[in-house]
């Protein structure tokens, strides 16, 4: 490469400074509450969706603890069986819907722009109509708890007939409220395609990107194929339930099991809708941090094309009791256990990024590590699951319980959060505190596992999930889980501290490079991101000199 | 080629916001009404009002922007992308009902028969019944209307087939003549798409009538019935709405918009036209005809 570090730094002043200058004719944000609810500007679409995953995650987080304090002894205490059903099914569609896919967008929202050195995303007034469905979509989800009959109490699953012949009258919101869910992340999808696709600096090639854009460019085309499948399945529950269809009743020829296929269909790349983003964010902190560039940069994106491909014809090793022929029960279980080749290509490219790295451990990099470790363990009890004869003792319990915890909380959510560490000096310039945020992490950390980890020992002895009360031999762990539990909901009391703190008192931040050894055209931009950035592209010297993984000449 | 820098970032819009209170209103008031609520039909009917309004509002805005020059190559690109993906959002979205339909015909209504290791099903569940399709004997119809028949592919869907197939040739026509700049063409061509179109949807009602009222073949008529309807009626409705689009297409036309290289909105519409032409095929060999 011809140009020097000064030309670079030069370039990087003057994007700096051509902030500064052209802040006049700029317009900043406007004035008030209208600011948020006209808005077309990415990073305020961004905030906005953080905030309302956010605030979901507190709630969906409250029906855990709901869970929780009923499983605390065996017998009944607190709550109805019917409550405790409606617990179980809306803190599992909250989360998935209303917390971990938002939070995500969010992330994309904020980051996908900056990251490829674009001025926003492809279509702004459409990107606030994807985040605008979303209030009104879990208002509705959450008004059914209000209604006569009570909420939707089958699983986050809704399976038929559980949904339809024998749901309450509330299902018909439920099922809208999907239809507006679907539809938002939908469009969410959509942009973030013509994003990438379009917007990207004109010399940055596909293989120039940095993984977080890789990742959620392949998400995308996963919502994409996967979402209205959901909404054709929510759609035929809705005509079974009002219109005499029968698609799921047995007696005019169609089959509950025919749902289960639907659902699954699109539930399992769904659960690859809510980790490949994960990916993306913890390959973008692990180099920072052990300040090595990222090992095995093209392997990373093809193993994440090659899992999202997977994805779509592993749906059926969710339902090997629900009846099924032994050739699809084989088919099904050998694809299942083909993704651990391309994850194992990841964890592997993860641990080998820090491999004699100069490691630092900043809170971000804390987060990040936990993810590599506990996504791990439960990869590993995924592939327990994915082994048909092993599942038929799994199926069904507190096992596959802890088994997506493992990936949602200690995966999903825990990448969230160390994004929202790594970034957040950027989005406020403010440093969060340090020290609470270390302590924070520890308390997460030990109390997520005294949470999750015995409802392992708890599935394999045989306790059933869903249900409200247990036998005596399930008292001990049930206990130790709970105030795991318990001490895992309160860490979010101080999470929230630190943040708002953050955002409010925090240590002004001046370097846009808030990270000394962090990589990207995002730190690039000055610190706190002006509300405008990227009017001019990057150049191609910039692009590669901000990448965070070796080029080799000739080849990107 | 204009540069990047002219790349259109819209001011703050309330048309977002106006849809999501419309959408809400409407499937709000529309579940609320299913269960014999009046104020959720109102609720329904204003939902869809404003929804109306929105989608005019929010298009009209969007042509203004558009023909006064506010979009370059890229921003064009940009909807491109989007409609595109947008497309293959509904393909898929028809994909779980053909799934559906694949599923009963090849393996559940096999297995209620006593096919593959289900013998014991049929015997003990419904050992009068016989697995055939079209599926006009239902395990247990208590709940369902016995057809006495189903719609024959070679008479009315034959004709539906020609039609579509033929208005997409038309559209191609105006498509070429919007090319090369022959306006009558451009617009003949529209008006002939769109009067196939009307003829298409005028088929499809009579046909339902005589599933209706001669067959007895009712969205109720077991999972044949639902999945017929359900199947045919997505694609109906997707035929109403291009229509419609065409409509707002043939205005605009008519109004000198669209120039022989830069013509999205045409475009869009007509991908979308041929979307549901392909669905239609689809339809017509494995509902109608197989």
């Amino acid at each position: 490469m011809s140009t020097t570090t000064t030309d670079l730094q030069n370039e990087i002043d003057a994007i700096e400074g051509s902030h500064i200058s052209h802040n006049d004719h700029h317009h900043g944000p406007e004035k008030g509450l209208m600011r948020w609810v006209k808005t077309t500007n990415h990073k305020d679409i961004g905030t906005l969706y953080i905030w309302f995953a956010f605030t979901m995650l507190l709630i969906g987080g409250a029906m855990a603890m709901v869970i929780r304090a009923e499983l605390f002894q065996p017998g009944l205490q607190l709550v109805e069986p019917q409550f405790f059903n409606q617990m179980t099914t809306l803190h599992g569609l909250i989360m998935v819907f209303g917390a971990i896919m938002p939070a995500f967008v969010g992330l994309a929202n904020w980051q996908i722009p900056l990251m490829i050195g674009a001025k926003d995303m492809a279509l702004p007034r459409m990107n606030n109509w994807s985040f605008w469905i979303l209030p009104f979509a879990g208002a509705m989800l959450l008004s059914t708890m209000f209604m006569q009959g009570g909420g939707p109490a089958f699983g986050w699953t809704f399976y038929a007939p559980l949904s339809t012949t024998f749901a309450p009258a509330s299902t018909d919101y439920f099922i809208f409220a999907i239809h507006m869910l679907g539809f938002s992340s939908i469009m969410g999808a959509i942009n973030v395609i013509a994003t990438i696709m379009n917007m990207r600096a004109p010399d940055m090639k596909l293989m120039d990107m940095p993984l977080f854009v890789w990742t959620w460019f392949i998400t995308a085309f996963l919502l994409i194929a996967a979402m209205p499948v959901l909404a054709g399945a929510v759609t035929m529950m809705l005509t079974d339930r009002n219109f005499g269809t029968s698609f799921f009743d047995a007696a005019g020829g169609g089959d509950p099991v025919l749902f289960q296929h639907i659902f699954w269909f699109f539930g399992h790349p769904e659960v690859y809708i809510m980790i490949l983003p994960a990916f993306g964010i913890v390959s973008q902190i692990i180099p920072t941090f052990a300040r090595k560039p990222l090992f095995g940069y093209s392997s990373m994106v093809y193993a994440t094309a090659s899992i999202a491909l997977l994805s779509f014809v592993v749906w059926g090793h969710h339902m090997f009791l629900a009846g099924m022929p032994i050739g699809g029960q084989l088919y099904f279980m050998y694809a299942t256990i083909l993704i651990s080749v391309p994850t194992g290509v990841k964890v592997f490219n993860w641990v080998t990024t820090m491999w004699r790295g100069s490691m630092s451990f900043e809170t971000p990099m804390l987060w990040a590590v936990a993810f590599v470790i506990l996504f791990t363990i439960g990869g590993f009890s995924g592939l327990m699951l994915g082994i048909a004869p092993a599942d038929i003792q799994y199926q069904d319990t507190y096992f596959v319980v802890a088994h997506f915890h493992y990936v949602l909380v200690t995966g999903a959510l825990f990448s969230i959060i160390a994004a929202v560490f790594y970034w957040l000096p950027k989005w406020c310039g403010r440093m969060y505190n340090e020290k609470l945020a270390k302590i924070h992490f520890w308390w997460a950390i030990i109390s997520v596992n005294v949470l999750f980890f015995p409802q392992h020992f708890l599935g394999l002895a045989g306790m059933p999930r869903r249900i409200p009360d247990y036998s005596l031999q399930f008292a001990d762990f049930n206990m130790i889980s709970s105030i795991g539990g318990f001490a895992f909901g309160a860490s979010f009391i101080l999470l929230t501290y630190i943040i708002v703190d953050c955002i409010r008192n925090g240590e002004p931040v001046k370097d846009a490079r808030v990270w000394e050894s962090a990589k990207g055209l995002e730190w690039t931009v000055p610190t706190p991101a002006p509300y405008h950035t990227f009017d001019k592209p990057p150049s191609k010297e910039l692009i590669l000199a901000e990448s965070s993984h070796i080029h080799v000449e000739g080849v990107h | 080629m204009q540069s990047r820098l002219d790349y259109f970032v819209p001011e703050g819009s309330y048309w977002p916001i106006l849809g999501s209170v419309g959408m809400a209103a409407m499937l709000g008031g529309f579940a609320s009404s299913l269960h014999g609520n009046t104020a959720g039909t109102v609720s329904m009917i204003l939902g869809f009002g404003i929804i109306i309004f929105m989608v005019f509002g929010w298009i009209g805005q969007v042509i203004n922007e558009s023909e006064t020059g506010t979009y370059n190559l890229q921003v064009d690109k940009s909807f491109r992308i989007g409609m595109g993906w947008f497309i293959f959002s509904e393909v898929m979205f028809f994909a779980a009902f053909f799934g559906a339909l694949f599923y009963a015909r090849t393996l559940s209504v096999p297995w209620l028969g006593g096919d593959g290791n289900n013998l014991y099903t049929g015997e003990v569940l419904w050992p009068e019944f016989k697995s055939v399709w079209p599926l006009i004997q239902m395990p247990d119809s208590t709940n369902f209307t016995v057809p006495k028949g189903i719609i024959e592919a070679w008479h009315i869907p034959a004709l539906n087939t020609l039609t579509l197939l033929t208005s997409g040739a038309t559209l191609t026509y105006a498509h070429w003549s919007l090319m090369n700049k022959n306006r009558i063409g451009l617009i003949g061509g529209l008006i002939a798409t769109i009067i196939l179109g009307v003829i298409f949807l005028g088929l499809q009602v009579a046909e339902y009538m005589e599933a209706y009222q001669h067959l007895d073949l009712k969205l109720t008529s077991g999972i044949y019935g639902s999945t017929f309807f359900m199947l045919t009626g997505f694609h109906g409705l997707h035929v109403t709405l291009g229509t419609i689009m065409l409509i707002v297409i043939l205005m605009r036309a008519i109004r000198g918009h669209f120039r022989e290289d830069r013509h999205f909105g045409f475009e869009a519409v007509a991908w979308y036209w041929h979307f549901v032409d392909v669905v239609w095929l689809g339809l017509f060999i494995v509902v109608y005809w197989l």
